[in-house]
């Protein structure tokens, strides 16, 4: 057990989909360096954590708290450290990757004044900053999504399957951006069907429906 | 650089009217629809000068009120299918005041064009001036009411598949009090009376549902992106 205010506690929650129970008495803590890995098969429960995760729905029984306070509390500054990429990854088809990229800024702000170029030359998307979304392939939305992180300054990232569609170089230009945001102090929650390989030490993994968090070797 | 909630209001408003500019074909429907409802009725009832007239304020509401609940439905749906919604839902900044922002660019491209198309709807069907005068003024402190508590409907349907009807069912009886002071100041204003007391009940609903349809919004979206 760490400091209970240092970050992100799951405090034994439960959640269920329909009568059936996916799990129950979850409890861990993840704090800045570290990475949760949340594993299992189709249909165990890794989205309904992560969206519990982020505050998005609420579990069956138990808490989430960030730095000792409830997420949803009015003090407790979650939202600003959160950056939360979901399956539907909020992209507006009709609007252009800078245009996507000016609102995510507006909704969730951003490390330096005029990184939205910057973001999407790193994604790999220079050349289509004025293509509307509808027009790139799936890939190239999901790029679009994921520039996100490199604008961010949000603390915890919890990212649902980042890596569909994503081609073999973007893949491992993400993980350099994960080893170095965790390295940085960052938390990163990751769910992934493809294998991961990150180079930091503290990483754990949770594999559905176990609740017990061992540590990735 | 953590954003202030007044320039993610600013940038939603904006956003929302590009994709609005981008989709201008769609915004359309509900117009010609309030267009078209308001020219059946001399066609199904008679063409006379008397019967248009006394009829008039309460046909061209109705027919505003229907085109306002159906250009509802492009209010959040789009956001809630791609996750945006999602999105905004998660930042930092207070969800009423993002909503607000919604229904405010909402209103600017669906209730606008209504109160702009009405005078004209209203010497199809003999309105004297005056009496257009006042429809508008009314339109003009009604359709933000029908956008805002359209919204509170639509958020709670959100998640539903077939939600439509529902959310007439929903919607419509609290049009209800919309529909009857403003038809009626527009038929006190036609018969040369006083309105104050009509466009002072008009206000105050706009007052009340302008400060509290976004919070309930708010929470009805937070239970349908669950």
């Amino acid at each position: 057990m760490t400091d209970a205010t240092a970050g992100l506690h799951v405090k034994s929650i439960s959640c269920s989909r329909g009568y059936r129970d996916l799990f129950t008495g979850l409890d861990f803590q993840l704090s800045a360096g570290q990475v949760l890995r949340v594993e299992g098969k189709n249909g165990s429960g890794k989205t309904s954590l992560l969206r519990i995760m982020s505050g998005l729905a609420q579990p069956l029984e138990g808490e989430v708290l960030w730095k000792g306070k409830k997420i949803h509390h009015p003090e407790s500054e979650y939202f600003q450290d959160l950056l939360f990429i979901g399956h539907r990854a909020g992209i507006k088809f009709e609007l252009t990757p800078i245009e996507n990229l000016c609102m995510a800024k507006a909704l969730n702000g951003s490390k330096s004044e005029n990184g939205i170029e910057e973001a999407l030359y790193q994604v790999g998307l220079y050349g289509f900053e004025e293509t509307p979304c509808a027009n790139l392939s799936a890939g190239q939305k999901r790029r679009v999504a994921l520039a996100q992180l490199y604008l961010t300054q949000s603390k915890v990232w919890i990212l649902d399957e980042p890596y569909t569609s994503l081609d073999v170089a973007a893949v491992a230009n993400f993980e350099e951006l994960f080893t170095q945001h965790v390295n940085n102090g960052g938390s990163l929650v990751i769910t992934s069907h493809q294998p991961v390989n990150l180079k930091i030490s503290e990483q754990y993994r949770i594999v559905l429906p176990n609740t017990q968090l061992e540590k990735f070797a | 650089m953590i954003p202030s909630t007044s320039s993610a209001f600013i940038a939603l408003i904006k956003r929302d009217l590009m994709l609005s500019y981008r989709h201008r074909n769609e915004l359309l429907n509900p117009l010609l629809f309030f267009v078209i409802v308001v020219t059946l009725f001399p066609l199904g009832t008679s063409p006379e000068k008397q019967l248009l007239q006394t009829m008039a304020p309460g046909v061209i509401w109705v027919a505003a009120l229907l085109a306002a609940m159906l250009s509802l439905d492009s209010l959040f749906k789009s956001d809630y299918e791609d996750g945006t919604l999602e999105q905004m839902m998660l930042s930092h900044h207070s969800n009423a005041v993002l909503v607000l922002a919604k229904i405010i660019s909402h209103w600017l491209v669906t209730g606008v064009p209504i109160i702009l198309m009405a005078p004209l709807l209203g010497l199809f069907m003999f309105m004297p001036i005056e009496g257009i005068k006042t429809l508008m003024l009314t339109l003009l402190l009604g359709t933000p009411i029908l956008s805002l508590v359209g919204a509170i409907g639509m958020g709670l349907t959100l998640g539903l598949n077939r939600g439509g009807m529902l959310l007439s069912l929903l919607v419509l009886p609290l049009y209800i009090p919309v529909l009857i002071f403003s038809a009626n100041a527009v038929d006190a204003s036609l018969a040369g009376m006083d309105i104050k007391g009509q466009l002072y009940f008009l206000g105050a609903l706009l007052v009340l549902s302008i400060t509290l349809a976004p919070i309930a919004t708010a929470t009805a979206l937070k239970i349908s992106v669950e």
